[in-house]
């Protein structure tokens, strides 16, 4: 039953990204060819264009949103591959320990970034305090 | 309730390639693990690499010229690739397990219709839909729009 539900999961995570990629290929990669959220033009990548995304709400809660789901059908998609090659169960144990907890790493670091970018002034503060 | 009895899978990795004479979805399962599995070693990279914003206009800008060398477009062109035919199959695989893409039940009447009748041109479309992304992408990485202003 449980795996039941966790592959529900991937299929559920496979459609919110389905939508939430599209969106992020359509301003990261096909900015010559649409130029969509880049308000300062040029590159997608360019600070400027980066900065005023991560000032939009709208930006803040996709990324995250694609950061978590993403993370979770890449993970679970490998998991099952390591899982059909055999694992015995103490393995099977250590590869869930690992890939939530590598997991739930990336997806603070990730998040801890799009907070930060959103507030630049924290950066010089963070880095007098620690 | 059924007990489903275990079976090792003896071949391993090797079984995505050989052994058998699969139909073209198999071939698609296994172009579908590997696209996932490059999708997954660039996310995660992808990750670490954007949380440079964090530190910065100069940490960005600097990671960014690490980074673009033309090598990395083409990588991130692949990368592009890997996403237009994992996500164009996806959607076939979705529709599979969900019912929509196996046909009604009918009698088996000569000559038989199968379940691949439906999913096989199924598989062309989304193959198809997959090659058009390909070419919007390959427009924009490969910087042709670029070179149509210049010549312009």
């Amino acid at each position: 039953m449980r795996e039941t539900k966790l592959w529900t999961w991937h299929i559920a995570t496979a459609a919110i990204i389905l939508v939430l990629l599209t969106l992020h290929m359509i301003i990261m990669h096909l900015d010559d060819v649409l130029g969509a959220f880049n308000p300062s033009g040029g590159e997608a990548i360019a600070w400027a264009n980066v900065l005023a995304r991560s000032q939009m709400v709208f930006f803040v809660i996709i990324y995250t949103l694609l950061l978590a789901v993403a993370l979770y059908h890449g993970l679970y998609g490998l998991r099952t591959i390591l899982f059909e090659l055999g694992l015995r169960r103490p393995l099977q144990k250590l590869v869930n320990v690992v890939f939530w907890i590598g997991g739930i790493g990336l997806f603070v670091l990730g998040t801890c970034a799009t907070i930060v970018t959103r507030i630049p002034a924290i950066v010089p503060w963070l880095w007098a305090t620690f | 309730m059924a007990v489903s009895k275990h079976y090792p899978n003896r071949l391993g990795i090797l079984g995505w390639l050989i052994r058998g004479r699969w139909g073209i979805e198999r071939y698609m399962y296994t172009l579908h693990r590997v696209t996932g599995l490059g999708l997954l070693a660039y996310f995660l990279l992808h990750i670490l690499v954007t949380s440079q914003r964090a530190f910065g206009r100069p940490a960005w800008e600097t990671t960014m010229a690490a980074v673009s060398h033309p090598i990395f477009r083409i990588g991130e062109f692949l990368v592009f690739v890997a996403f237009a035919i994992h996500a164009a199959n996806g959607i076939r695989l979705v529709a599979i397990e969900l019912g929509w893409a196996v046909g009604k039940p009918e009698e088996p009447v000569y000559p038989y219709r199968t379940s691949l009748h439906v999913q096989r041109p199924l598989l062309v479309a989304v193959m198809i839909i997959a090659a058009i992304v390909v070419l919007i992408g390959g427009f924009d990485f490969l910087a042709l729009s670029r070179a149509g202003h210049v010549a312009h």
